[in-house]
């Protein structure tokens, strides 16, 4: 079962009342499809992603991104049980969709880049190792259903 | 270490050479943030710094490193034609002295660009972040050459 201190928990779920999922998601979710452009053969049906342009201002992008705000929001909510709360989200990803689990991290990594610009100096070292701690537990418990 | 997906388009090097001008004077400050959070959200990276008397962040053995490694990126930034040649030593000391394992040259990356992320919201746009995500990979890279 993972740890969490005080200040983890605390930092956590400051960050997630502090943002907007709208705003987060829609540029997190849109840089990593600008960024790692290989992440686009999952999103086949969401229109013009042809370039960094495209990809901004394309509506399914930026209403997908509030979805995974949504999603990450379960497990703020309850973090003592994050395995759990994505055990159906993990098949989904793995069985369904037939996403490379490794894709996760690099979401993961656009998030911390667009949060770390919305906290600016409140996203201190400690808050971002707490922030990466929880993108690591949510990874992983996304992972637990590929076979 | 996964290489470079592609090698640095002109357009890359155009986008790298302008974000960096807006980061000049900032250098020890951004490269000590980097280390400090390198070294505090991935402690696997203390490893290497087990001679250093405080490994917190913005101590001062982690500022005069910042330091020394934004110099070299910056150097690598006015090299970007020939990051190979440009890396040369400093691969030799990292495949035979230091012998850092390559995949920590993408945890430090990260850490400068979630830096940047931070003291530049409005210029660190996605078309410079992959630019400079690509620019650090073709310096991981050529940091690599030497191993084996």
């Amino acid at each position: 079962m993972v740890v969490w201190t005080d200040f983890e928990r605390t930092a956590i779920q400051d960050i997630f009342s502090k943002i907007d999922y709208a705003v987060v998601g829609q540029a997190a979710f849109s840089r990593c499809l600008i960024v790692y452009p290989w992440t686009q053969r999952y999103f086949g049906g969401f229109g013009n992603l042809y370039n960094a342009a495209a990809i901004t201002s394309n509506p399914r992008v930026a209403s997908h991104g509030k979805v995974i705000m949504e999603a990450l929001e379960k497990a703020v909510k309850d973090m003592n049980n994050i395995k759990a709360t994505y055990a159906e989200l993990s098949a989904l990803h793995s069985e369904k969709l037939q996403v490379d689990p490794d894709n996760f991290m690099l979401l993961g990594h656009c998030l911390t880049i667009v949060v770390a610009s919305q906290l600016s100096k409140a996203f201190t070292p400690e808050v971002h190792a707490a922030f990466q701690k929880f993108l690591a537990v949510v990874v992983s418990s996304l992972r637990k259903q590929y076979y | 270490l996964t290489g470079t997906m592609t090698s640095l388009s002109a357009k890359d090097k155009n986008t790298v050479k302008a974000f960096w001008a807006k980061v000049a004077g900032k250098e020890e400050q951004i490269g000590c943030d980097a280390v400090s959070r390198m070294l505090t959200v991935y402690p696997q990276t203390k490893t290497y710094f087990s001679h250093w008397k405080d490994l917190r962040p913005g101590s001062a053995p982690v500022k005069k490193h910042g330091a020394t490694v934004m110099a070299a990126v910056t150097d690598a930034v006015s090299k970007i034609d020939d990051l190979t040649g440009a890396l040369l030593s400093l691969s030799e000391l990292h495949a035979f002295t230091l012998r850092v394992d390559p995949a920590n040259f993408k945890v430090l990356s990260h850490n400068l660009l979630v830096v940047l992320s931070t003291m530049f919201p409005e210029d660190f746009t996605p078309e410079v972040h992959v630019a400079v995500d690509k620019f650090l990979a073709a310096v991981a890279l050529a940091l690599s050459e030497k191993y084996r």
